[in-house]
């Protein structure tokens, strides 16, 4: 698994920005961007080369799911991995996540060793 | 308070603090609150809404927020700052979100609000729905928190 793909880290708390940061650093991962929303997050995924994208669902602007949706709208971007971390399991949350095109959702709190499992098993898709 | 509230927050409680700070907290004998006092230095409030209304805190000592956070982000932290606020807030929604998920299972589906944080000493906590509200303090190496519950069954 290559450890230096470019991950890009969505989330409106820079402070939870710094922790998905630290738990990716436990598992290798330090090729890091970071985006304080969906809008931020777009600009950055059209400008620069991201190979995984990590969003949380609930952001001002555009939430992750916005993100999620505009991201598979574009051809040029349409492919790239989305994991969506989301602080509830909510069934209509993750239906419609999925139905928009998310590689995989991840529940908090969460372990690094999920972290490294989802990341892996979407990559070797 | 319905006492089968308890569990499901006592237990999200635990579950998050070791997965996402690598701390084990360790529950004591959960008692009324009747005063509106903050046991301990920051809390994050939370309010509920859906099968059950009220709302969520969880505050916490000074030393012990310092090491979870500080756990959390993988740097040393020494005081109650920005970093500190941030985080007090996303652990409460992640324990919301836990013990939501736990109640759902027991036929209570329960949305949440955004947590507000407050901290200094003697600050208050004021839950939505008035009334006593149950404390679940905790013990860990580093200081004591407290969880406190007001939760009533919607009619």
């Amino acid at each position: 698994m290559d450890k230096n793909i470019k991950i890009l880290v969505v989330d409106d708390f820079a402070t939870m920005r710094k922790v998905i940061r630290n738990i990716l650093k436990q598992v290798q991962y330090e090729n890091i961007v970071e985006a304080e929303d969906g809008v931020v997050a777009l600009n950055i995924l059209k400008s620069q080369k991201i190979d995984f994208v990590i969003s949380d669902w609930n952001m001002p602007n555009m939430t992750g799911y916005e993100l999620l949706k505009a991201v598979r709208a574009d051809p040029e971007i349409g492919k790239t991995p989305f994991l969506m971390i989301t602080a509830e399991s909510l069934q209509e949350n993750v239906v419609a996540a999925v139905k928009a095109g998310v590689s995989n959702y991840i529940v908090k709190p969460f372990t690094a060793e999920t972290l490294n499992e989802k990341i892996t098993k979407i990559m070797e898709k | 308070m319905n006492v089968k509230f308890i569990n499901p927050f006592l237990e999200a409680t635990i579950d998050v603090l070791k997965t996402m700070a690598f701390v084990e907290p360790t529950p004591g004998k959960p008692y009324l609150k009747k005063d509106n006092y903050a046991k301990g230095d920051i809390s994050a409030i939370i309010g509920m809404t859906g099968a059950a209304k009220g709302s969520l805190a969880l505050t916490f000592s000074e030393s012990c927020i310092v090491r979870i956070v500080s756990n959390m982000l993988g740097e040393e932290i020494k005081e109650i700052n920005g970093d500190i606020k941030d985080a007090v807030g996303e652990i409460t929604n992640m324990v919301s979100g836990s013990a939501r998920k736990r109640l759902e299972a027991e036929g209570f589906t329960i949305s949440a609000a955004i947590p507000t944080v407050v901290s200094g000493k003697g600050h208050s906590i004021v839950h939505v729905m008035g009334g006593p509200s149950i404390i679940i303090p905790f013990t860990t190496d580093h200081g004591p928190f407290v969880v406190d519950v007001c939760l009533t069954e919607s009619t």
